[in-house]
């Protein structure tokens, strides 16, 4: 017994030692780490998905409502209706956008050239005209009175309301104003330094100007003076080779000669203007107080008074110089507090509304006529160039089209494959092959089942382009793989025991097989296809090749017509110049989503459904 | 457990049946039969004649050949790709290797019960429903209704069930499982009765439940059974058959067996020596 204990006792489960303790404290702390590796995941996972998702919200939600203004418009029966009879097939070809357009002259009586209506009109969508001749042809009682209509505003007006042109800060002023005049070419003297602020801005910008050009004339002079020595080398070169008789070098140094001193000038042309700029932005930063004029690379300066608005061309601390947008009621003083200035922050070079426009819009929304609504025209519209008409209805049933011709195919081949290869095909090499090829399918870059169709749906047989059909059975051909693979497993993954009890009790191999192992295999066959659609929901690639990128307005009404799915619209608006398109991209991103989440959600209810059936 | 165990054993078969094997028909007669696996041969040679109305076990250690051997009676084996089985093996004198015999229609007479209760994930009614309902053996709803409570009544369930046929099968105790596949393959009205140790995912009670309901089934149907617990044996068959190695060692009454074994490893195995 005693001799035992030196040896045993090394291997009694020791859990009370320091090693133990320290054993366990370790494993602990693998344990902790692991779970922290999992949540450190996990975070991350979410922080992504909530990044993209407030940034898709944040964008797009702004696209689900529209701006309108409520402008009264007297329906004149001279325009609308010219002969008088009210006939529905007259009034339709009436010139409603004359009876706006006159309105919006009444409202603004200053902008009544040519140019000033051409950009009163630009305020409104071109739909504006046609909601009025709608109204009218439904009640054409409306002619010869007032309606008042929410009418669309235009894309750009629309952008103004909601934040995304400019900026304007509207400030009170202190001192007591006296305008030269009320029209024209103006001057306002203040007796409040109520300028300063905006002199500030733009010697502040004069000195920016500055430090560039300093810089443009640093590198200038660099270059000169590398010019300056390829000249002095040149010269001497060619002077060696004429000294040394030599015929043949002497031409090709002249030409180089010519072409370096030619350089030369140039550079020190622009070094001299750029000299010139510098002193003149240098007198003008040195004097403070100095008169500055203002040019559209400058936010704008509108001053309201009198009942009416100057825009300053020149600014000083106490005075601007500037032209009338709105004629003034008077010259009279202005006492401080009853005028005001505005700064439109964007400056007018690079903002799609001219200061006039902004100051419009300003004048509807003060007169209370702006009113925001939702977008329901986004989801019964289809595609447009006017951003503020286009709609993803088209999108919608395209995708719903092409998903239907997709499900059509997929389900019945996938499944009926799935079975044939899991249940019933002989394993042998052929079938060996035939599963190494499908595994392989679903690893094909989708583009190449875009360039598959091209070649056999509509090069060989002749199928429609951009239709839903052919974009269905691209999109089946895609997911057809990932079905089959999933369907395998669902049918694998039925336990043997169903199987046995329902041969044991006399059913045939396919009677155990539709009876037993597929209803259990329903809910994996089902998640496996959901999926699959999900990803051919979101394809864009093959369909691009197949047509559906093209430029479709109206809604398909079958799945031969032309069509474009959700993604592919998607696509092409972001590619759009259009701001307003960057809020419908979003918007459509949004829409998509969506159905994803009704489509996952029909699987659910689905798989619940077939669940439920044991 | 010995003292326990038979006298559950006793209580069903009292009073003890005189054996009298010879005397009742041969219902499946096996000749020669060999199976492989691939590779490797699992039985040699097989003679055996199993009576008719009567309880058959097969006993013997883990992997020597009794499942393989039960399972080639109603071809279960088929559905394995690499079993090849050699031999003849006839029920009632029909070859049921034959290349003309409907495999499903076998099975149909064959019934099985497997070592783990498997209900469908269906109703209690449509478990037992299914095998007539493939079979064509009901006429009409009526008499679907009355295959199923017949089955159920004679699988001794009935009572426990008649209030919620329409629940799922799989909700039912592991030996009410049982009891309800065995229903199941009575349904068909079988001739035979295959079952793979049908009590070994089973405690005691519910185990002596189902050996009663054999006992009872004894008197319609030809049952063979294959189990680890020669209690088991002992308690409810009338013939015992042991195989070890993939050979049939000793077969014959099961007093015989237990009693006076002519074999050393049947001894062995039976007292417990090895196994």
């Amino acid at each position: 017994m005693t001799d035992m204990t030196a040896p045993a006792s090394s291997r009694v489960l020791d859990v009370t030692s320091d090693r133990a303790r320290a054993r366990i404290r370790a494993r602990y702390r693998k344990e902790a780490r692991f779970r922290a590796y999992g949540l450190i995941a996990i975070g991350f996972a979410a922080l992504f998905l909530v990044v993209l998702l407030t940034d898709i919200l944040s964008k797009g939600i702004p696209a689900f409502f529209v701006t309108q203004a409520t402008v009264p418009v007297t329906i004149e029966a001279a325009d609308v209706d010219p002969n008088g009879n009210r006939k529905v097939s007259e009034i339709a070809k009436g010139d409603f956008a004359a009876a706006l357009r006159k309105s919006l002259v009444a409202m603004f009586p200053y902008a009544n050239d040519r140019a000033s209506r051409r950009q009163l009109m630009g305020l409104f969508s071109s739909v504006a005209a046609s909601e009025l001749r709608d109204a009218v042809i439904a009640d054409p009682n409306l002619i010869g009175k007032q309606v008042t209509l929410p009418l669309l505003l235009s894309d750009d007006a629309d952008l103004f309301f909601k934040g995304g042109i400019t900026e304007v800060q509207v400030q009170a002023a202190k001192g007591v104003a006296t305008p030269s005049g009320t029209e024209g070419n103006v001057e306002i003297v203040s007796s409040g330094p109520d300028f300063a602020v905006e002199l500030g801005d733009v010697k502040r910008q004069i000195s920016a100007q500055l430090r560039s050009v300093r810089r443009d004339a640093e590198a200038n002079n660099l270059l000169k003076a590398r010019y300056q020595a390829q000249v002095q080398d040149l010269t001497a070169q060619l002077a060696q080779a004429r000294a040394a008789g030599d015929k043949d070098a002497a031409p090709a140094l002249e030409q180089a000669l010519a072409k370096a001193t030619s350089d030369l000038e140039s550079v020190a042309a622009n070094g001299t203007r750029l000299e010139e700029r510098m002193l003149q932005l240098k007198t003008k930063a040195s004097q403070p107080a100095a008169a500055e004029a203002l040019d559209p690379t400058l936010p704008s300066l509108l001053v309201r008074i009198n009942g009416g608005i100057v825009k300053a061309t020149e600014v000083a601390g106490d005075r601007i110089k500037g032209t009338v947008i709105a004629p003034l009621s008077s010259a009279a003083p202005a006492a401080a507090g009853s005028w005001s200035t505005e700064n439109i922050l964007t400056p007018e070079s690079s903002r799609r509304l001219g200061d006039r426009e902004v100051v419009w819009l300003e004048d509807l929304a003060a007169k209370d006529m702006i009113t925001n609504a939702f977008n329901w025209s986004f989801f019964t519209t289809g595609d447009s160039r006017e951003p503020e008409l286009a709609g993803v209805l088209g999108g919608i049933v395209g995708s719903a089209l092409t998903l239907l011709v997709t499900l059509g195919i997929c389900l019945p081949v996938g499944v009926a494959a799935a079975i044939y290869l899991e249940e019933f095909a002989p394993k042998n090499r052929f079938t060996e092959l035939i599963e190494v090829n499908i595994n392989n399918l679903a690893a094909v870059p989708s583009i190449v089942f875009g360039l598959l169709g091209l070649a056999i749906f509509l090069n060989f047989f002749g199928m429609p382009r951009s239709s839903a059909l052919v974009g269905g059975l691209v999109l089946a051909l895609l997911v057809l793989p990932t079905i089959i693979i999933a369907a395998r497993a669902a049918l694998k993954a039925v336990p043997p025991s169903i199987r046995e009890a329902a041969l044991g009790v006399g059913a045939s191999h396919q009677q155990a097989v539709f009876h037993h192992v597929l209803p259990l295999a329903m809910p994996g066959i089902m998640t496996g296809t959901i999926i699959g659609m999900a990803h051919a929901l979101g394809e864009t690639a093959p369909l691009l090749l197949i047509g559906m990128v093209a430029f479709i307005v109206d809604i398909p009404h079958g799945i031969e017509d032309a069509a474009t799915v959700l993604p592919v619209q998607i696509f092409l608006w972001s590619d759009l110049p259009e701001v307003a398109f960057r809020a419908k991209t979003s918007a459509a991103i949004i829409v998509l989503l969506l159905f994803l989440f009704v489509m996952n959600g029909a699987a659910i209810m689905l798989r619940k459904h077939f669940e439920r059936r044991w | 457990m010995d003292s326990s165990a038979p006298r559950l054993g006793n209580a069903i078969l009292t009073p003890p049946e005189p054996i009298i094997l010879q005397q009742r028909p041969v219902k499946i007669q096996s000749r020669d039969v060999t199976v492989h696996y691939g590779a490797k041969q699992a039985i040699h040679d097989l003679d055996i004649d199993i009576p008719d109305r009567a309880v058959s076990a097969f006993i013997g250690p883990s992997g020597c050949g009794k499942s393989t051997f039960l399972r080639c009676i109603n071809r279960m084996n088929d559905t394995i790709p690499i079993a090849r089985v050699g031999g003849k093996i006839e029920i009632e004198g029909q070859d049921i290797y034959d290349k003309n015999l409907d495999v499903v229609q076998l099975r149909a007479r064959v019934g099985m019960v497997f070592q783990k209760p498997n209900p469908f994930p269906k109703s209690i009614f449509e478990n037992v429903a299914y095998g007539p309902r493939i079979h064509g053996l009901a006429s009409s709803k009526n008499d679907l209704d009355e295959i199923v409570v017949t089955s159920l009544k004679r699988a001794g369930l009935f009572e426990e069930v008649k209030d919620r046929l329409a629940a799922p099968g799989t909700g039912l105790s592991g030996g009410q499982q049982q009891r309800l596949c065995i229903a199941r393959a009575i349904s068909v009205n079988p001739e035979i009765i295959l079952m793979d140790e049908p009590c070994s995912a089973l405690d005691p009670i519910a185990t002596a439940r189902i050996e009663e309901l054999i006992d009872d089934l004894r008197q319609n149907f030809c049952i063979v059974i294959v189990t680890h617990s020669m209690q088991q044996a002992a308690r409810v068959s009338q013939l015992t058959a042991f195989f070890h190695l993939g050979n049939l060692v000793e077969v014959g009454d099961t007093d015989a067996i237990f009693t006076n074994p002519q074999e050393k490893r049947t001894q062995d195995y039976i007292t417990g020596r090895f196994g």
